[in-house]
C-alpha cells in the first residue's frame, strides 16, 4: 500500500525546467484515427539488427501476422497492424535523424481489420519464465519510451534473475509529450496487469512507478489502481528535465548509480516504460503482438492536438490531417519532444514503435536558432548537466578537435539530453558539437583500427614471403652441396688432373663471350672513330662510357660463368663431350682474355688521351637500329634454344638414353646457328 | 512545403550573454554612486570616457578583423571591461591614462586573443597592471574622500583635471591601505585618530565603496549571473590570511581582517573580478580554488609586496593557473567511481 509516500526522492544534479506545453494534448481522450490508405512498416524500428521479411509482395496477410522475423539476439520482429496485401518492399523515408531512407514493407489494408488466430496465455502464473520471455520477444515489443531496445533482451539476461527493483517509467519529462500520461490515465488496469506479469517473471522485491508531479491525474489513477497490490509503489518525483531518463529515474527512486561500463540490470534494477508494460500485458493476456502505440500529436500548427492510438506504419501526414493541421503555419515537424526529438524532412514518415510524439510546430513556436555567440565559460551548462560533465570544456575541445581531452572529459558519457544547450546564454548548439565529436572519434578509431589491421596483414605477408625465399635459398644450397659432393666423388674416380683446370673455363659460354667480344669491339670502334668534342670531366676519368660498357660486359661474362657452373657437372659426363667442351672453353678463355685486355687498354686510355666522353656514347646509342635490335633478340632466342638443347642432352646423357646422339646433333646445329647469327651481327 | 531541419534541443532558455553583461553593469551602479559621493564627479567621467574608448577600440579591431560591428558591440563585454577598469583607477585620472588603459585592455587584452571568450587574462586587470607599472604616480593619486577635510571635486574641476591636465594635487590623499602599509611608528589607534581619511572600520568612503560592491555582488548571486564559489573562496582566503597573520594593533600591524576585507579592491575583486568566467577556472570546485588563490596572493602582495593593493596582480597570477586548476578539478561524472584528473593521456 503506497498511500503515504515515505520514499526519499534522491535529487539528481543539474536539470532544467523548460516550458511544459503538455496541457494542449491532454484535453481529449485517446482517439482512434481512421485506417490509412497504406501502412509503411520499416524493418528496423528498434535498436539492433533489422528484421527479415517472411512475406512476399502480393501476399495477403491478416492483422497480427508475422511480416518480418527478428535476426540475431538484439532484434525484434514486425507484425501486420491490420489485414491487407503486401504491395512491396521499398526504400521509404523513416523517422530517423539522418533523414535517410530505409527498407519498409508496404501494406495496403483491405479494410476488414481481420485478426489472425491469437494464442493468449491462459494463466501466466503457471507459465514458465522462458516461455513468457519468448512471447514478449515474439510480440515484437521494444522500449516504447524512445530507445526502442528489445524488451525481451533485458529480461533474458542471466543477471535478470537477481533483479531486486523494477522501475516503471512514467516520468515523461520531455515537454509536449503526453502519451504516457494519457496511457496511465486510461489504461491503468492493463498497466498494473503488465506489472504483475513482470513481477511474476522477475520476482523483484519492489516495483517503483515514477511519475513527475505535473501529472496529478495519472498519479491519482495509478495510486487507485495499485491500491492493495503488494510490492508496487507509486512514487511522485519533482518535475525536472531529464528525470524520465532511465538512469536519472533510477537515481531519483533508489539513489543508486549505474556504473558507466554497465547496465542497470548489473545492479539488480530493470526499468521499463509504462507503454512497454501495457504491450507486455497485451502480448501475454491477449496474445497480441505490438502493432499500435499511443502517440501524441501536438504543436501549434494543429487545431485538434491530442493523443491517438496509431497503428504502427501509419504515415504521419494521415495523423496530422486527423489532428487538423494548418499547412499555412506548419513549419517544423519533430518526432519526440523538443529537447531530444529530431526534426523530420517529410510528413511521409510512418509511426514506428518508438514514435511517442509528433510535434507540428509553427515558426513562432520553433524559431530558427539565433547566431551563436562566443562561449564565455559562464558554467551554466555545467550546472545544468545531469551527469556532471563540463560542457563548456567539451565544447572547447570539440572545436579544437582535441580527441584525447574530449575522452578525458567523458564525452561518451554524454546522454545528449540538451540541458546544456537549453541554458546556454550564447545559444551555442552544444549537443550538435558533441554528436559531431563523438562521430569524429568513432570514425577516427575505426580508421586507426583498419590501418592497424592492414599493417599487421602487410607485415605477416612480408614475413611469409621472406620465409619462402629463405626456404628456397636453403633448398638451392642443399642441392648445390649435393652436386658438389657427387662431382668430387666422380673426380676422384676419374683422376683426370686437367679436369680441374677445365672446370673453371667450361663455365663460360663461348657464344656469350663472343657476343661480349663483339660488343666490346663495336664500342672500341665507336670510341675510336668519333673524336671527342671536349675532354672528359676530370672528376670521373675512370668512368668513360666505353669503360663502363666493357665493365658491364665483363661482369655479364662473369655472371654467365657462374650461371653455367650449375650445369657443369652433367656436361662433363661424356668424355667426347668433354673434349669438345674443352676446345670451346679454350676459345672462350681466349675471348675473355681479349675482352679483359681491351678493358684494361680502355681503362688506361683516359690517362693519355681522353678517348671516350659522353658524346660518343650519345652517337653510339642511335646506332642501335631496329635491325640490330632484331638481331639481338634473334641471338637471345637462339641462345635460349641452344641452352635448352644442352640441358636435354645432359639429361639424356645422365640417363644413358639412346637419343644422346640425336640430341647432340641438334645441339651442335643450334650452336652453329647461333655462331652464324653472331657472325652476321658482328659483320653488320 | 519545406520543413525546417534543425538540431535538438528545439527549445531554449531565456538567458542571453548580452543580458549577463547588462546585469553586471547594473550591479556596478551602486558602487559607482558611492564612488561619486565620496570622490566626486571624476568617477562618473571616468566610466563614461572609458565606455566611449572601449567601444571605439572594439569597433576598430572588429573592422580590422572584418567582423559585424553591431553583433559584437551589442554583447556588452567591452562595456563591462571599461566599467571595471574605470572604477579601479583613481577618479580624476587624466584622459590619456584611461585611454591607454582601456585601449590596451580591449585591443591587447581581448581582441588580439580572438575576442570575447578567448582571453586568458582578465582584460581590465591586465590594463590596470600595465598602468600601475607604467604610470605609478598617476595610478596611486587617489582623491581624498568626502569627510576627510577636503571637499570632493566638482564636475568642472573633474573635467579640467581629466581633459585639461589640471593638477589634482590639492585633492589627493593616501588611501587607507597605503597609510597602514607605510606606517612604521604609530599604533593603529593613533593612526586612526591622526589620519583624517581613516575612520570607523577602515577608512572614510572605502567601507561604503566596498559595501556597495558587495551589494552589487549579492544582486548578481541572486540573479544567478555568478556562482558563490569564487567570491567565497577569495574572501575566505583573504579573511583567513589576515586573521592568521594579524599581529595586533601595534605600529607594525598588518591590519585586521575586517580592514582587509573592506579595503581597496577586496569586494570589487571578489564579486566582479575573480568571477570573470572567461579567464577564471570553470568548474565550481576550480572556482573555489581560483578565488582562494587570489585571496591569498592579494594578502601577500598587500602586506609583504611592493604595492598597496594586490588584487590585480593576484588575479593575473591565478589566471595563469586557471587551466591547470581546471585539469585537476573535473567533477566526478555520473557512473564513474573517481573524477578524472590532470591532462588527457595521448593515445
Amino acid at each position: 500500500m503506497s498511500a503515504i509516500p515515505l520514499r526519499t526522492i534522491h535529487d539528481f544534479p543539474g536539470g532544467v525546467h523548460p516550458q511544459e506545453n503538455k496541457e494542449q494534448s491532454t484535453r481529449t481522450p485517446i482517439a482512434i484515427p481512421p485506417l490509412p490508405a497504406r501502412l509503411v512498416l520499416p524493418l528496423n524500428q528498434h535498436s539492433g539488427a533489422p528484421a527479415q521479411p517472411v512475406v512476399s509482395a502480393g501476399e495477403h496477410v491478416l492483422k497480427g501476422q508475422l511480416l518480418a522475423k527478428a535476426t540475431g539476439f538484439v532484434s525484434a520482429p514486425v507484425h501486420a497492424p491490420t489485414s491487407g496485401t503486401i504491395s512491396s518492399l521499398e526504400m521509404h523515408p523513416v523517422p530517423h535523424w539522418s533523414g535517410l531512407e530505409e527498407s519498409c514493407l508496404i501494406l495496403l489494408p483491405d479494410g476488414k481489420d481481420e485478426w489472425c488466430s491469437l494464442s493468449p496465455i491462459e494463466d501466466y502464473r503457471t507459465a514458465e519464465r522462458e516461455e513468457l520471455v519468448e512471447r514478449i520477444h515474439d510480440a515484437g515489443i521494444v522500449g516504447l519510451g524512445g530507445a526502442g531496445f528489445p524488451a525481451a533482451v533485458k529480461m533474458s539476461s542471466r543477471k535478470a534473475s537477481k533483479i531486486h527493483t523494477l522501475v516503471v517509467n512514467g516520468a515523461e519529462c520531455e515537454p509536449y509529450i503526453t502519451a504516457d500520461d494519457m496511457l496511465m490515465r486510461e489504461r491503468a488496469a492493463q498497466l498494473v496487469s503488465g506489472i504483475e506479469i513482470l513481477q511474476h517473471m522477475l520476482a523483484p522485491e519492489q516495483v517503483l512507478i515514477g511519475i513527475e508531479d505535473n501529472k496529478p491525474e495519472a498519479i491519482a489513477t495509478m495510486e487507485k489502481a495499485c491500491a492493495g497490490k503488494a510490492g508496487i509503489e507509486v512514487c511522485t518525483v519533482p518535475t525536472k528535465y531529464p528525470s524520465g531518463d532511465a538512469q536519472r529515474l533510477i537515481w531519483l527512486l533508489t539513489g543508486k548509480e549505474v556504473p558507466n561500463d554497465s547496465r542497470s540490470v548489473d545492479i539488480g534494477i530493470l526499468c521499463y516504460n509504462v507503454g512497454t508494460i501495457v504491450a507486455v500485458h497485451d502480448a501475454i493476456v491477449h496474445g497480441k503482438p505490438l502493432i499500435s502505440r499511443i502517440t501524441t500529436l501536438t504543436g501549434s500548427a494543429l487545431s485538434r492536438p491530442g493523443n491517438v492510438e496509431a497503428l504502427i506504419g501509419t504515415p504521419a501526414e494521415h495523423l496530422l490531417v486527423f489532428a487538423g493541421i494548418d499547412n499555412d503555419t506548419f513549419h517544423t515537424l519533430i518526432q519526440g519532444g523538443p529537447m531530444m526529438g529530431h526534426t523530420l524532412d517529410t510528413t511521409a514518415v510512418p509511426v514506428i514503435k518508438t514514435s511517442n510524439c509528433f510535434i507540428a510546430g509553427t515558426a513562432q513556436e520553433f524559431p530558427a536558432a539565433p547566431p551563436a555567440q562566443a562561449c564565455i565559460r559562464c558554467g551554466l551548462c555545467a550546472d545544468a548537466c545531469p551527469i556532471e560533465l563540463l560542457p563548456q570544456q567539451l565544447h572547447w575541445y570539440a572545436k579544437s578537435q582535441n580527441h584525447d581531452q574530449l575522452q578525458h572529459h567523458n564525452l561518451f558519457d554524454c546522454i545528449e539530453c540538451g540541458a546544456c544547450a537549453y541554458v546556454c546564454p550564447s545559444a551555442i548548439p552544444l549537443v550538435q558539437y558533441y554528436r559531431a565529436a563523438k562521430d569524429e572519434i568513432r570514425t577516427h578509431k575505426a580508421r586507426t583500427e583498419k590501418s592497424e589491421r592492414s599493417r599487421v596483414r602487410f607485415e605477416q605477408r612480408q614475413a611469409r614471403l621472406e620465409a619462402a625465399a629463405a626456404e628456397k635459398e636453403a633448398r638451392r644450397k642443399a642441392n648445390a652441396e649435393k652436386a658438389r659432393k657427387l662431382k668430387e666423388a666422380k673426380a676422384a674416380a676419374a683422376t683426370a688432373p686437367e679436369k680441374s683446370e677445365a672446370k673453371a673455363e667450361a663455365e663460360a659460354d663461348p657464344i656469350q663471350a663472343a657476343i661480349q667480344r663483339a660488343k666490346a669491339k663495336k664500342a672500341a670502334r665507336a670510341a675510336g672513330t668519333d673524336s671527342p668534342a671536349k675532354p672528359a670531366k676530370p672528376a670521373r676519368p675512370q668512368l668513360s662510357p666505353k669503360q663502363k660498357e666493357l665493365k658491364i660486359q665483363l661482369s655479364m661474362a662473369k655472371a654467365q660463368l657462374k650461371k653455367s657452373e650449375r650445369a657443369l657437372p652433367q656436361m662433363e659426363e661424356g668424355s667426347p663431350e668433354a673434349n669438345k667442351l674443352k676446345d670451346d672453353i679454350a676459345l672462350v678463355q681466349k675471348q675473355l682474355e681479349q675482352l679483359q685486355t681491351e678493358f684494361d687498354a680502355a681503362s688506361s686510355a683516359p690517362a693519355e688521351a681522353p678517348a671516350a666522353t659522353e658524346k660518343p656514347v650519345k652517337a653510339k646509342k642511335p646506332a642501335l637500329s631496329d635491325d640490330e635490335k632484331k638481331r639481338k633478340i634473334e641471338l637471345a632466342m637462339k641462345k635460349a634454344a641452344l641452352k635448352k638443347a644442352e640441358r636435354a642432352l645432359a639429361v639424356a646423357e645422365e640417363a644413358g638414353s639412346d637419343q644422346v646422339d640425336t640430341l647432340r646433333q641438334a645441339r651442335d646445329e643450334k650452336r652453329q646457328a647461333l655462331a652464324d647469327a653472331e657472325n652476321t651481327g658482328v659483320q653488320a | 512545403m519545406a520543413l525546417i531541419r534543425q538540431t535538438s534541443p528545439h527549445a531554449s532558455g531565456k538567458n542571453h550573454t548580452n543580458h549577463i553583461m547588462r546585469m553586471v553593469i547594473v550591479a556596478l551602479v551602486p558602487a559607482l554612486f558611492v564612488q561619486m559621493w565620496f570622490f566626486g564627479w571624476g568617477a562618473l567621467v571616468n566610466v563614461l570616457w572609458c565606455s566611449v574608448v572601449a567601444l571605439g577600440a572594439e569597433a576598430f579591431v572588429l573592422t580590422l578583423r572584418k567582423r559585424p560591428l553591431a553583433f559584437y558591440l551589442k554583447d556588452g563585454s567591452a562595456l563591462v571591461t571599461a566599467w571595471l577598469l574605470a572604477m579601479a583607477i583613481p577618479p580624476g585620472s587624466p584622459w590619456w591614462l584611461t585611454f591607454v588603459g582601456v585601449s590596451f585592455a580591449i585591443i591587447f587584452g581581448k581582441q588580439l586573443y580572438g575576442g570575447m571568450g578567448q582571453n586568458p587574462f582578465n582584460p581590465a586587470m591586465l590594463a590596470y597592471v600595465l598602468l600601475l607599472i607604467s604610470f605609478p604616480v598617476e595610478m596611486t593619486s587617489w582623491l581624498a574622500p568626502q569627510g576627510a577635510g577636503v571637499d570632493p571635486m566638482g564636475l568642472t574641476d573633474s573635467l579640467q583635471a581629466i581633459f585639461a591636465g589640471h593638477s589634482i594635487d590639492g585633492w589627493t590623499m593616501a588611501t587607507p591601505l597605503d597609510v597602514v602599509r607605510e606606517n612604521k611608528s604609530l599604533t593603529m589607534a593613533e593612526l586612526w585618530t591622526e589620519k583624517p581619511q581613516l575612520d570607523g572600520l577602515t577608512g572614510i568612503g572605502w567601507v561604503w565603496v566596498n559595501l556597495a560592491f558587495l551589494a552589487g555582488g549579492l544582486f548578481l548571486l541572486k540573479q544567478k549571473i555568478i556562482s558563490w564559489h569564487a567570491p567565497v573562496g577569495m574572501l575566505a582566503a583573504l579573511g583567513v590570511m589576515s586573521l592568521l597573520f594579524w599581529n595586533g594593533t601595534g605600529s607594525g600591524s598588518h591590519g585586521s581582517p575586517i580592514f582587509h576585507l573592506l579595503s581597496g579592491a577586496a569586494m570589487m575583486g571578489a564579486f566582479f573580478i575573480v568571477t570573470d568566467p572567461v579567464s577564471g577556472a570553470t568548474s565550481n570546485k576550480g572556482r573555489l580554488i581560483f578565488g582562494a588563490g587570489v585571496g591569498i596572493l592579494t594578502y601577500i602582495i598587500r602586506v609583504w609586496g611592493g604595492y598597496p593593493d594586490g588584487v590585480a596582480f593576484a588575479t593575473l597570477l591565478m589566471n595563469m593557473a586557471a587551466p591547470a586548476i581546471d585539469y585537476w578539478t573535473q567533477p566526478r561524472t555520473y557512473g564513474h567511481r573517481k573524477p578524472k584528473r590532470g591532462m588527457a593521456k595521448s593515445e
